[in-house]
């Protein structure tokens, strides 16, 4: 058989291609809903690591359906448009910050820690190579930071990528995000020896300035959507 | 058992876990052996990876080898190599979702390795399918150790750790011991790698050129 004949290749290209394509999107078909389980089971460990829990060998699942007493979703004027279970959990945070303000649906989680009741916010916002996102826990106040959690997906390691540390998650422990007039302020991320001065601070990484100013407006722009419902 | 294992086929596997090591020697695969080395975890995972990939991509191409038409076998590797490194981690994200959120970068980067191409288009066109898995299997595991060396001494030196385990002890640290923030970076791969090829060249004496 003449193997460099060109109608031969083309068939072979073309038989290639297709038996590879069918093969590929069986895998990925077959495995869809074991790879969705896996996804969310991890969103809710992210969600419970911003409450600063030990969940070493302790199941997910079990913890989030113990810790978590109530998923919220509201809009941006505060009120509430749903409070069925899942609801919340399912919102696509990606899709809901295309939309204007006035129309995104926003996920809260109610926590309840040693009988204290903690608000989960979720944020989403843009590293130096990448999106960066994670969970900030407010206490009942609304105000003071009970414990946060950041992960990126692509931020440089040693550098940007010390945001998903505990080590960095840990120094917003305490700070609020009302100025003491209640407005809303947010939390700087500022270089050391640098001051803000009108609203909490927390000291930036050295060497991931623009990783640190994006977790800066990330908080900023994502709590600043649950405004009236912090004040509320 | 005396037939599948001939002396042909022992050199085969033997070949590149020394004298023809696809890194010492043949100088392949370098990129990713700066990339993944800073710890040991990446590095095993990447070592053990590369070799199941590149021993299947040698059986399949092998099996191929006398239909694919000789204008586009490079595309033709390319695929299959490709489509077995989509299932390796798609199978990954299924059944080990946390090690996948870790390597998948690295999973993605095996697609990249030279030694996958050369090994297709250098051993597994020309020889038959048993002989190529053999030889995928030498190379990967040459590949592998000196991957799993490097990463030993960068992280012990670089992070005073063996897979995330503290190794030197706080007593070191009070005496004034640090660890070299040099070897976390990838220059100093390079720099292990030419160690290992100088110790193995004086010892392999017809290696050396003229």
């Amino acid at each position: 058989m003449n193997t460099n004949k060109n109608s031969y290749t083309l068939i072979y290209a073309v038989v290639m291609v297709v038996v590879v394509a069918l093969l590929l999107a069986l895998v990925s078909s077959g495995l869809k809903e074991k790879q969705n389980e896996n996804i969310a089971l991890d969103k809710k460990k992210q969600i419970l690591s911003s409450l600063r829990l030990d969940m070493s060998g302790q199941d997910p699942a079990a913890l989030y359906d113990k810790y978590i007493v109530k998923e919220l979703v509201l809009n941006s004027k505060g009120d509430v448009l749903s409070e069925k279970r899942g609801d919340a959990f399912a919102i696509d945070v990606i899709k809901q910050n295309a939309k204007p303000l006035e129309e995104r649906q926003l996920p809260l989680y109610v926590a309840e820690v040693d009988g204290q009741t903690k608000y989960i916010i979720s944020v989403r916002g843009a590293g130096l190579w990448g999106p960066i996102w994670g969970y900030i826990a407010l206490d009942d106040d609304k105000d003071t930071v009970y414990g946060t959690y950041f992960s990126h997906e692509s931020e440089t390691p040693g550098l940007g990528a010390e945001i998903a540390t505990r080590d960095f998650q840990n120094r917003f422990i305490g700070k609020h995000i009302m100025n003491a007039a209640k407005e809303f302020v947010s939390i700087a991320v500022m270089k050391a020896g640098k001051v803000d001065g009108t609203r909490d601070q927390i000291d930036a990484i050295s060497g991931g300035t623009i990783t640190s100013k994006g977790v800066q407006a990330m908080l900023e722009k994502s709590i600043g959507q649950y405004e009236v419902f912090l004040k509320q | 058992m005396s037939k599948l294992i001939s002396d042909k086929t022992k050199q085969v596997f033997l070949g590149p876990l020394s004298k023809n090591n696809p890194i010492t020697v043949q100088v392949l695969g370098i990129c990713s052996a700066l990339a993944v080395t800073a710890k040991l975890m990446p590095a095993l995972v990447m070592g053990i990876s590369v070799t199941i990939i590149v021993a299947f991509s040698n059986v399949i191409i092998s099996l191929l080898r006398n239909t694919i038409p000789n204008r586009i076998r490079i595309i033709v590797q390319l695929v299959v190599v490709a489509a077995l490194v989509t299932i390796v981690s798609e199978i990954l994200k299924a059944f080990a979702y946390d090690v996948s959120v870790q390597l998948s970068v690295y999973i993605g980067l095996i697609i990249t390795n030279c030694i996958l191409m050369g090994r297709l288009e250098a051993f597994a066109m020309g020889n038959k399918p048993w002989e190529s898995f053999i030889d995928g299997l030498g190379n990967g595991f040459g590949y592998a150790w000196i991957l799993v060396v490097v990463a030993f001494f960068r992280e012990l030196l670089g992070s005073g750790s063996i897979l995330g385990f503290k190794i030197i002890p706080k007593s070191f640290y009070d005496a004034g011991y640090s660890n070299n923030g040099l070897m976390i970076l990838p220059p100093m791969a390079l720099i292990l790698v030419a160690c290992i090829i100088w110790v193995h060249r004086s010892r392999n004496k017809e290696l050396q050129e003229k």
